[in-house]
């Protein structure tokens, strides 16, 4: 057990008096052994969830086994549970939040961080972190009221000029896809934004020097020399941006539609996996229903520890603070 | 040596265009508030505050219930989570080698990125199950170890901040470490330990998904820990959904008053924390 401490020095005071009562009587045990039990709960808790999650899905994962994952039927009247549709929706809507966060989140990051006075950087990173903040129920809130009636205003136009495409075929109920990959796109923005900027503003300033001594304009500097250098760093927000969009369920169950089915278009409604959980979990009757909806709760959780998993690794090689990142 | 001409409009359009990303997702921000000021605030009224809800048709109906119930689930999910995050926090920063405590803040991290609803199925099958009825307990324990990665990560910084030079100070004085730790670190770190736990609620404050079957909803008070209790997230999220238009009408003004809380604990948390040039995530 060594104590060897990370803030420079030992835990246990040299010399004689370093017996270990002498040290229990002065608190140093305890607060060492307490303060250990209390960061391995961490682990514990996570073993906990994972070990819970496989336990209560025995019944349909012995049923079905890995046709589960790959069949799209969702009969519970019949017992018969396949999660396509569901790994479907979640896939689609966070591919086109992605679609659109990335453009937006990365150009935004290089303006704070290469362009922007420091003082007007600051205060538009505090308005965007403040947006991260805003709870996503509120954002489905906004996403039924205020992003359906917009999208179904426009539409009519999206497929005047991209309806001979598969992806904006079909009717537009408001309920969609699309409009749960908006929503989305919108909530992940400011995570890119400002882990993105984070990872910018920590590229040297000598390449940038380099390059504009050379004669590059600024934006070839930014485009050329800066993102190569801070590529691993941006990726691993886009991936965190990923994990989140994932799991989101709120603002996805009450734009998405909650339909069952794979649909090319966007245009119809979807069901994602987190939606599927938080709407029929409470009605759940059986073993097996509920076992299926665990199941599912599982794969979802194997999903964002991968990707999150994935994302740390590379903040972690881009920043050397790693997972720090938060 | 001029630049062509072609160099030179990418230039500007490139750059012209990072700042309308910019301002487009800063704009998405005021538009969200200046939405719910106008649709949450106009119909904010005391009946919000002190009354419980009603049933559709009727007026002068309120969220108390929820708002109390909010509060309780915040209170026990507090209890359960600051506690072991902090001191995992403490070992982190004051105690922890390198490899145990590597793998401890990856897995805090991985915790960190699970999904809400998957810590809502979680805490189903560990106190909802076993009971064999949903509770304020349970809700309250979900947003608990919601509460734990961010609390340890939180507090292994802002006690990483205190300067070495007062640790050794204490000690050359004898002190031992735990005392050291107690009298000296703790309450030099106390001001950012502080926003750091301010920070976190006003995360779990807005947390929907885990609490839908955990503390489930309740349309009258919950006196205890044992009953079903509705929360303010919950209630806003059935309104919404709901085909009533004085239900949206409540959704709005609860909407608002969840978003007023968390970005006011989160503007006066940052405030406090940019005074000393240091804001976690």
């Amino acid at each position: 057990m060594s104590a060897a401490s990370t803030t420079g020095f030992s835990a246990r005071p040299s010399g004689r008096a370093s017996t270990f009562w002498s040290r229990l009587r002065s608190g140093d045990e305890i607060a060492y052994i307490l303060t250990l039990v209390c960061a391995l709960s961490i682990l514990a808790i996570t073993a906990l969830l994972v070990f819970e999650l496989y336990k209560n899905s025995t019944d349909p994962r012995h049923k079905f086994g890995w046709t589960f994952l790959t069949t799209s039927v969702w009969d519970p009247v019949a017992g018969q549970f396949g999660a396509l549709p569901f790994i479907y929706g979640t896939v689609m809507t966070s591919a086109l939040a992605l679609l659109i966060a990335i453009p937006l989140g990365v150009g935004a990051a290089i303006f704070l961080a290469e362009l922007a006075p420091a003082k007007i950087s600051n205060a538009l990173t505090f308005l965007i972190e403040l947006l991260a903040a805003v709870p996503s129920v509120i954002f489905g809130v906004l996403g039924i009221f205020v992003l359906i009636p917009f999208l179904q205003k426009v539409a009519p136009a999206i497929k005047a000029v991209l309806g001979w495409s598969p992806l904006f075929s079909g009717p537009f109920y408001g309920v969609s896809m699309l409009s749960a990959g908006v929503v989305l796109s919108i909530m992940i923005i400011p995570f890119i934004i400002s882990i993105s900027r984070e990872v910018i503003m920590a590229v040297p300033n000598e390449q940038r020097e380099g390059a504009l001594s050379l004669g590059a304009t600024r934006w070839e500097t930014t485009w050329d020399v800066v993102l190569p250098y801070a590529r691993t760093g941006i990726m691993g927000s886009i991936f965190l941006a990923l994990a989140r969009s994932l799991g989101e369920t709120m603002a996805v169950t009450m734009v998405i539609g909650n339909t069952p089915q794979i649909r090319a278009s966007l245009f119809a409604p979807g069901y994602s996996i987190a939606a599927v959980i938080a709407n029929e979990f409470t009605e759940a009757t059986g073993q097996l229903f509920q076992g299926a909806l665990i199941e599912l709760g599982l794969v979802l959780f194997g999903l964002t520890i991968v990707i999150n998993g994935l994302a740390r690794l590379l903040v972690l090689g881009a920043t050397r603070k790693g997972t720090r990142v938060a | 040596m001029t630049l062509s001409l072609r160099r030179k409009i990418m230039n500007g359009l490139m750059l012209t265009l990072t700042g309308l990303s910019t301002f487009l997702a800063v704009g998405v921000l005021l538009f969200i508030l200046g939405y719910l000021f106008v649709y949450g605030g106009k119909s904010l009224d005391w009946n919000f505050f002190t009354k419980l809800p009603v049933p559709v048709g009727e007026t002068g109906g309120g969220m108390a219930n929820a708002l109390l119930g909010s509060a309780k689930l915040l209170l026990l999910a507090t209890i359960t989570g600051v506690p072991i995050g902090f001191l995992g926090g403490v070992y982190l920063a004051e105690f922890g080698g390198s490899t145990l405590s590597f793998i401890v803040r990856y897995t805090t991290d991985l915790l960190n990125g699970v999904p809400s609803i998957v810590i809502g199925v979680f805490a189903y099958t560990v106190i909802v199950i076993p009971q064999g009825h949903f509770s304020t307990l349970a809700g309250g324990i979900a947003l608990g170890v919601m509460m734990i990665p961010i609390a340890i990560r939180s507090s292994e910084e802002f006690l990483r901040a205190v300067p070495l030079s007062l640790r050794e100070g204490a000690m050359a004085l004898g002190a031992s470490k735990a005392k050291t730790i107690l009298t000296v670190v703790i309450p030099a770190a106390k001001g950012g330990l502080i926003t750091g736990i301010m920070l976190n609620l006003a995360r779990v404050a807005g947390e929907t998904a885990p609490l839908i079957f955990t503390s489930f909803g309740n349309q009258f008070w919950s006196p205890g820990w044992e009953q079903p209790t509705a929360a303010l997230p919950v209630m806003i999220y059935l309104y919404a959904i709901s085909p009533y238009e004085d239900w949206h009408t409540q959704a709005w003004s609860a909407g608002f008053v969840l978003l007023m809380l968390v970005l006011a604990v989160n503007i006066i948390a940052r405030a406090i924390l940019s005074k000393k040039g240091h804001v976690p995530r």
